[in-house]
């Protein structure tokens, strides 16, 4: 086990070196940079003052230098300034972390909570109107984006009480700061939901065919110790690899969710980044998403043990 | 008995509600003014800017040294008053222009303002001082002045090279704030430091703005607001759906577009909103250095094929003006008259005719039914952008030129522009103020950097130095408009139409003024107060 995890570690590690290489270089093959876009907003450019700025801001450097740069100041904790606030990159990027992290977690939180129990109901009662009732649910929820979804929650909240919410960055109490994250959560949750409803589902049926469950009923088990107790113990394992992978893809969903809901995190801030071409803010940030994503996978690895004891991680 | 007590309630209660209404008229102190913002600026130094994304929440922290009156919707030079300049007088051969400026002015953090600011800014703009702007978008406005020069700590005098009455104008604009000597351009960036009367409190990028009153503002009893705060919401839905549920008392600046304003209005019937014109003309750039479009028969062709008012049907419902360079009148003060206009080729009402003489010229030049000209129409991902360019598209098709969109990110638009690297461009030009020198130099001029289609008349240019200094108005005139048609006969850069566009306040926000003929220079917010 302990060499296993050693191994992983020194391949999320390459894994990781891999990610800070692509950003960097993808990001520079995109057109334009910074400067190109101050000036094309000031609908000029004096070739002088554009070197000037760019030497400024350390990109007329080669591009090997340009990187060793980055990762140097990256590994030392140096995460450089923003090109357009001019302020410390760390500083723009920190208080924003929060807020996404909050937002992201209430949606897993929404997704496992509400997709599970029902994905259970769902493939218990099988076949009947509830089932389908729910398989539809489940269907509209993969279909909708996430975008119109937001938006149609935000008209219908003005069109019924008039009242629209609006971002609150400090929220006081737990329930001004669940009333914040809650409605943008469910709407960026609700495909998730769905996911792991049709996923759990399947699963709970695959499972409940299985000899095992006809040995438990004909033991006598109750209808409750058999599909909680024995069908979905066994068949949460590619529930936990979906809601894993969900963690993963949520910031695509955040990225819209933010913008629609006007909330000020991470998410949308990357792509304003990217739009500037503000190279130390989507470095940083990406390769930060990029840890997360990677410790995520990682950690659901772990759980299938722990959820799972036939499974042993050896050499 | 009765009746007397009946009488003298009435009186009292006349008495009451003629106090009232009165009360109500009379502007209330305090409140925050809550808008959203659209974009999120650059930075926050106006002098470094090229959009009112910068004006519009900055110009409350600055003073100019003389302003449009901010409650006259259309510039004019009847219009200009005295800010940090208590007044200002011309030497008798109009080359020197002499201001002498208010005692007692305060910066933000304290320092006393004097001419040595003044001179400061105008050095940093003119590239004269050692400290430098990092973009000076509008350093041609003063291609004109020698030297900024102090007389004492309250007067300045600014030295011409010729006679240019228009400079009031543009020392007038919005994006010409004196900034403080002692706080370097990069300062200003992040922290503007203004003698204006709301101070800068915080800039947070993509999220918000906030400005709180200057309580030692020079200006006694004014601002009337406690402050003004910017939320930055780029989605327009998300930003429309909170105006109308309350959560703004205004929107921003002229950034309702006309088909909205229906919605708006149906959502938010109390809500007040204007329709004015923004001074932003949408055209064509043509890249005239290479073929097919050096030929001048094909540029003409073109401009002729042009429909302008079904531009503004099919984008504007209807609500939008036909001109030349200078916004028309009657809110644009130096646009040609319509009958004028309509002595130009392609502005004739008979669209038909007009494109039937389109494709005359295009078989002149070796295209027709059977043999089409394939063109790229370049134009930025935005869309009052591509909006217009696929109409002209579509427009471009009756006289057997084929055109395909190119749609270009903002990021590439401009290099791509200089590069010359493109056929045809589908443009928008904002007008900063209502000025042919404004205009005229920045866009026409030989070399000039907004110049983007090397538009070069050495004939032309004589006679815009000729208007410019023309100090009567109604000899300038007649100039100004010959200069315009005449750049639309060279097709320099066809002029499609200029946009109209919405603004809109709650019932109880009152003193707003959207200017008429520029979306830069109304926005000091210092008298604006809310009734509630």
């Amino acid at each position: 086990m302990f060499a296993y995890l050693v191994r992983r570690l020194f391949l999320m590690l390459v894994t990781l070196f891999g990610i800070s290489i692509v950003i960097f270089f993808l990001l520079r093959i995109v057109p334009g940079n910074i400067v190109d876009i101050l000036f094309a907003a000031a609908g000029y450019v004096d070739p002088a003052d554009k070197a000037e700025l760019e030497k400024q801001l350390g990109i007329d450097q080669p591009l090997v230098t340009q990187y060793l740069h980055w990762i140097g100041g990256f590994l030392r904790g140096d995460f450089g300034y923003s090109y357009v606030s001019e302020k410390p990159a760390l500083q723009e990027i920190l208080p924003r972390i929060p807020i996404t992290a909050r937002l992201a977690g209430l949606a897993l939180l929404f997704s496992a909570s509400i997709g599970i129990p029902l994905g259970v109901i769902s493939a218990v009662k099988q076949g009947t109107k509830l089932d389908y009732a729910l398989r539809v649910v489940s269907l509209s929820g993969l279909s909708l984006p996430s975008f119109w979804l937001g938006l149609l929650i935000l008209t219908a909240s003005v069109a019924m009480f008039g009242q629209m919410p609006i971002f609150n960055p400090n929220p006081k109490t737990w329930l001004e700061a669940f009333a914040t994250y809650a409605v943008p959560a469910a709407a960026v949750g609700f495909r998730s939901a769905a996911l792991t409803m049709r996923i759990t589902r399947s699963s709970m049926l695959e499972v409940l065919r299985q000899d095992y469950i006809r040995t438990a009923r004909a033991k006598g088990a109750s209808d409750a110790a058999v599909n909680y107790h024995h069908a979905l113990k066994n068949a949460i394992l590619p529930v936990i690899t979906v809601i894993g992978i969900e963690a993963a893809f949520l910031i695509g969903g955040l990225i819209v969710t933010e913008t629609v809901f006007n909330i000020p995190g991470v998410a949308r801030f990357l792509v304003e980044a990217i739009r500037w071409r503000d190279y130390p803010i989507v470095q940083n940030l990406v390769m930060f998403i990029a840890v997360v994503v990677v410790f995520a996978n990682f950690t659901v690895d772990m759980l299938y043990a722990v959820f799972d004891p036939r499974i042993r991680y050896t050499d | 008995m009765r009746s007397v007590w009946a009488l003298a309630a009435m009186a009292a209660l006349s008495v009451l509600t003629a106090s009232t209404v009165t009360l109500a008229g009379e502007p209330k102190q305090g409140g925050i003014l809550r808008m959203y913002h659209r974009d999120s600026p650059a930075n926050a130094s106006i002098l470094e800017g090229a959009t009112y994304s910068i004006n519009v929440p900055f110009m409350g922290v600055f003073n100019n040294l003389l302003i449009y009156d901010q409650h006259i919707a259309q510039n004019s030079p009847d219009t200009l008053r005295p800010e940090l300049a208590e007044s200002w007088s011309w030497s008798s051969d109009n080359k020197k222009l002499t201001f002498k400026l208010r005692q007692g002015v305060k910066w933000h953090d304290g320092k006393p303002f004097t001419s040595a600011d003044v001179k400061c800014s105008f050095d940093l703009l003119m590239g004269k001082s050692q400290q430098k702007l990092r973009q000076n978008p509008r350093k041609a406005w003063y291609s004109e002045v020698n030297e900024v020069t102090t007389n004492g700590e309250f007067e300045v005098t600014f030295d011409l090279k010729r006679p240019q009455p228009s400079l009031l104008a543009m020392l007038a604009s919005g994006y010409t704030p004196v900034y403080p000597c002692h706080v370097s351009p990069g300062d200003m960036r992040t922290h503007p430091i203004g003698t204006g009367p709301f101070k800068f409190v915080e800039f947070k990028a993509n999220e918000s703005i906030k400005l709180t009153r200057n309580p030692d503002y020079w200006k006694k009893g004014l601002p009337y607001l406690d402050g003004v705060e910017y939320t930055i919401i780029t989605n327009r839905s998300t930003a429309i759906l909170a105006f109308v549920a309350g959560k703004f008392d205004m929107t921003f600046p002229t950034h309702i577009t006309i088909p909205l304003l229906k919605d708006i209005k149906s959502q938010a019937p109390n809500a007040t909103c204007v329709v004015e014109p923004t001074n932003v003309s949408t055209n064509i750039i043509v890249n005239s250095t290479s073929a097919p479009f050096d030929n001048i028969d094909i540029r003409r062709a073109m401009s002729l094929a042009l429909d302008r008012k079904a531009f503004v049907d099919i984008l504007f419902e209807g609500q939008g003006d036909i001109g030349g360079t200078m916004l028309p009148p009657p809110q644009g003060i130096w646009g040609m008259p319509k009958e004028k206009l309509e002595t130009i080729p392609g502005y004739g009402r008979d669209i038909n005719a007009n494109r039937e003489q389109a494709r005359k010229l295009m078989q002149k030049a070796g295209y027709g039914p059977d043999k089409h000209l394939n063109v790229k129409v370049s134009t930025r991902n935005i869309a009052e952008y591509r909006d217009p360019a696929v109409i002209l598209i579509d427009q471009l098709k009756t006289i057997y030129i084929d055109g395909e969109l190119d749609v270009v990110e903002t990021a590439n638009w401009f290099p791509k522009v200089a590069r010359k690297d493109y056929m045809l461009g589908l443009n928008l030009t904002g007008n900063s103020v209502d000025d042919p020198d404004q205009s005229f130099y920045e866009n026409y001029s030989c070399g000039s950097e907004r110049n983007y289609t090397n538009y070069c008349n050495k004939e032309i240019e004589k006679l815009f130095d000729v208007q410019s200094q023309e100090t009567d108005l109604a000899k300038r005139r007649p100039l100004v408009w010959d200069i315009d048609k005449k750049l639309q006969e060279d097709v320099a850069r066809p002029i499609i139409f200029h946009a109209r566009a919405g603004t809109c306040w709650q019932p109880y926000v009152k003193g707003v003024t959207i200017m008429s003929n520029s979306s830069y220079n109304g926005f000091r917010y210092e008298d604006v107060w809310l009734d509630k």
